[in-house]
């Protein structure tokens, strides 16, 4: 995986009834927790895994985050959530 | 507290260019109550009450929602309501133009059906000439990056071409594949003889199922569920009564499922007089089957413990093989009346089909 996007036709959006962030796909709604969501809010074609983890470090105090977000964006990409832009 | 609906099924028409026999609408959708069809701003305003309920998925479809006149504001304001919609379309009428506009206003997902992957089978099931029409229409929705599902309900006389109809799909692009197995409603339940497939057809369309799942892998999402005569417990209809999703009818009567309007007696709402919040907490439609308490023998006392599993199967079959809306699902093996089930497996003399038509139908009953 190089540069991850959501796969055509996802959609993020926040869900203020629920008070959770979802994932809308066709007939399907995947419930995020916080931390996934602002990975894959990162997911735009553009960034890099790299990218992703320094942009989620800078906001968490230098945190180390490379090996949750590549685990978190293979377990997306497992299930088709995910694609690679190349 | 009670759950939250995820689902809105939006029959905008029922209306439709095609006449299939295995149509689940009901048998009098030519009567005058369904030409009443709700206007624009019932349908937003039935939108933004559905998200602000808990709905994220909205399904616009008939009849052929595209026969609506108004479709693409009802899409732009599903998308300004906070809802993914999905088109469910005959695709006859999927022109590149009005995909283009639909794409513009904020429409998701495009479902196509298809009726076999023969062509003239497929004009000849639809009851008009439309493979060709449909087939243009996957490939707009393809070039305008619409996420792309292919459904085709399955029945006896189209299951042995499911291998062709795997390949199709796959030519198309499709990100899915929806492969319904017919349900006895409305026009199904009155072409059961014709439609009903074999054990031995409905094994070899599972193995050719799992072939290509093993070939293809996840770029093409295949959706394949038996069909419920061939099942010994029940499932969970619309995921529970009352417990998932609202669907509502052109004249914009809210059910609880697609086919709950041949349960006699039931007393549905519509969205003219109240507020879906209202029609879901309150009204007769919903709270009839909710839960577990309306429950009779054997459900009540279930040895499998599946109250809260499968929430008694679905009324609408319990009503219509067992002449009780509120007996266990007739598919499960605990219920007196399973035989039945047992029995409308044999296989049948072909019949000629009875096709949908909005005109006066001559059924047997």
């Amino acid at each position: 995986m190089t540069r991850p996007r959501l796969v055509t036709g996802a959609r993020l959006q926040y869900d203020d009834v629920r008070s959770e962030h979802v994932l809308l796909i066709p007939e399907g709604v995947v419930r995020l927790n916080p931390s996934a969501a602002e990975v894959l809010e990162l997911c735009d074609g553009e960034r890099s895994l790299d990218d992703i983890a320094s942009a989620l470090s800078a906001r968490y105090d230098g945190a180390d985050v490379r090996d949750d977000v590549r685990e978190l964006v293979d377990a997306l990409a497992g299930k088709g959530l995910v694609v690679d832009a190349l | 507290m009670l759950s939250r609906p995820s689902t809105l099924i939006a029959e905008l028409s029922y209306q439709c260019p095609l006449h299939c026999p295995y149509c689940s609408n009901p048998l009098d959708i030519g009567g005058e109550r369904y030409r009443r069809e709700l206007d624009t701003e019932d349908w937003l305003r039935t939108f933004r009450e559905a998200r602000q309920l808990g709905v994220l998925q909205l399904a616009l479809t008939g009849g052929e929602p595209m026969l609506r006149g108004d479709l693409v504001e009802l899409c732009a304001g599903a998308r300004d309501a906070g809802l993914y919609s999905s088109l469910i379309t005959a695709g006859t009428l999927f022109t590149r133009e009005r995909a283009h506009a639909l794409k513009l206003a904020g429409l998701d997902h495009v479902q196509i059906s298809i009726q076999s992957p023969d062509p003239e089978e497929n004009d000849r099931i639809a009851g008009n000439r439309s493979f060709a029409k449909k087939l243009a229409a996957a490939r707009h929705a393809k070039e305008l990056d619409f996420p792309l599902t292919i459904n085709c309900v399955l029945h006896r006389q189209n299951l042995d071409r499911i291998e062709q109809l795997l390949e199709l799909a796959l030519e198309l692009g499709a990100q899915r594949l929806e492969l319904a197995n017919t349900q006895y409603y409305g026009w199904a339940a009155a072409n059961q003889d014709a439609l009903m497939p074999s054990r031995e057809q409905l094994r070899r369309g599972e193995e050719a199922v799992q072939r290509f799942r093993e070939r293809v892998g996840p770029k093409v999402d295949v959706l394949w569920v038996l069909p419920d005569f061939f099942e010994e417990l029940p499932k969970p209809c619309m995921g529970g009564w009352g417990r998932t999703a609202l669907v509502v009818a052109p004249d914009g009567e809210v059910m609880p499922c697609q086919a709950a309007a041949t349960i006699p007696g039931l007393e549905f709402a519509g969205v003219r007089d109240h507020s879906l919040e209202w029609i879901w907490n309150e009204s007769d439609a919903f709270t009839r089957f909710r839960g577990t308490e309306w429950m009779q023998e054997p459900c009540r006392t279930c040895p499998l413990g599946r109250q809260e599993v499968d929430w008694g199967g679905c009324r609408c079959q319990a009503l219509r093989l067992a002449g009780d809306a509120a007996a266990a699902d007739p598919v499960c093996r605990f219920s007196p009346h399973h035989d039945r089930v047992v029995h409308a497996r044999e296989p049948a003399p072909a019949e000629p089909f009875v096709y949908r038509t909005m005109k006066r139908p001559r059924v047997r009953t």
